[in-house]
């Protein structure tokens, strides 16, 4: 049983190697900017409103409401970012219903690029805000006391993003394959509607995590103050 | 009983205790947390938003230790280093 979709290579050249991960990811990616140029192609203030423009500003209004809540008012600056990643890792996950797709999130290497994307992008918001001492200093906030714990927290959350993620998914796809031996067209229907929602899950908490984990660094007594 | 079949015997019961052993302590932790995240709910309908979204980013934190279990039990199973080095080696 094939665990990720890294091993299935269908184009090979030199060192070069094209697997499923990397075919899925663009499709998934061509298919996210292409729904986005159709919605936003013909954008009006005055109803009545096309049906691609309702969906997204209702998925972009919900993104604002929660980003408010979780960093602050300063919406526009995060909304890019953690956009993506829950448009990406929800419309991954939400295309299982596709037969013979496989997601590319349930691969390690998806996962921990975007774990990294996350691990870097906590530095840089937090940076470009409050400078580098800003930065520095949240390392030290109760007492110095800390300062190994923040450090280690920092690789291990990384770790626990990429890995929590790619296990919900993968562990999905595997236990639909084994109960398709046990009880064939009845179980595996179940299982993967319950797979639809255990990846918009998944997708919702990588996003409010990598939320969390910036405005943890971008300085708790200004969250503390707004809410 | 050669060191092949000490080996697959060992990764396969270790795979089931892991995952059996392991996943008592979450499965406690997420009882508790669910339940009085509903009793807060129940007590205060108002803040049932920001109850849930606490409640969701607290049960992952704590299904990842379950998931840890899950992946070392798929690398002892499907990945196991001392099975690869075994065959490769005779």
């Amino acid at each position: 049983m094939q665990i990720s979709p890294d091993t299935t290579v269908i184009w090979s050249w030199g060192v070069v190697n094209l697997n499923l991960t990397i075919v899925f990811t663009w499709a998934v990616m061509g298919l996210i900017v292409f729904c986005a140029w159709l919605a936003t192609r013909g954008l009006k203030v005055h109803p009545p409103l096309s049906r691609w423009q309702n969906i997204f500003e209702a998925v972009v209004t919900l993104m604002r409401n929660h980003i408010r809540e979780i960093i602050g008012p300063d919406i526009q600056r995060y909304l890019p970012f953690l956009g993506t990643l829950f448009l990406f890792i929800s419309v991954s996950n939400l295309l299982i219903v596709i037969p013979e797709y496989r997601p590319p999130t349930g691969s390690l290497s998806t996962t921990a690029a975007l774990a990294l994307c996350v691990f870097f992008a906590v530095p840089f918001y937090s940076i470009t805000g409050h400078g580098v001492w800003g930065y520095l200093r949240h390392y030290i906030q109760p007492s110095p006391l800390m300062l190994p714990m923040h450090i280690l927290g920092d690789f291990t959350r990384t770790l626990t993003l990429a890995v929590r993620l790619f296990g919900s998914i993968m562990s999905e796809s595997m236990i639909a394959g084994a109960l398709l031996a046990i009880i064939p067209f009845f179980l595996p229907v179940v299982m993967k509607m319950f797979g639809l929602l255990i990846g918009q899950i998944q997708a919702y908490i990588f996003a409010v995590l990598a939320a969390i984990y910036i405005a943890s660094a971008a300085g708790s007594h200004r969250a503390h103050r707004q809410t | 009983m050669d060191s092949t079949t000490i080996i697959g015997l060992g990764s396969m019961m270790m795979a089931g205790l892991t995952m059996a052993i392991g996943s008592i302590a979450p499965a406690l932790a997420e009882g508790r947390a669910v339940s009085r995240a509903l009793q807060s709910i129940a007590q205060q309908p108002d803040e049932a938003d920001i109850l849930s979204r606490i409640l969701f980013v607290g049960l992952a934190m704590i299904e990842s230790i379950a998931i840890y279990c899950f992946v070392i039990s798929i690398i002892l199973i499907f990945v196991n280093p001392f099975w690869d080095k075994m065959s490769a080696g005779g």
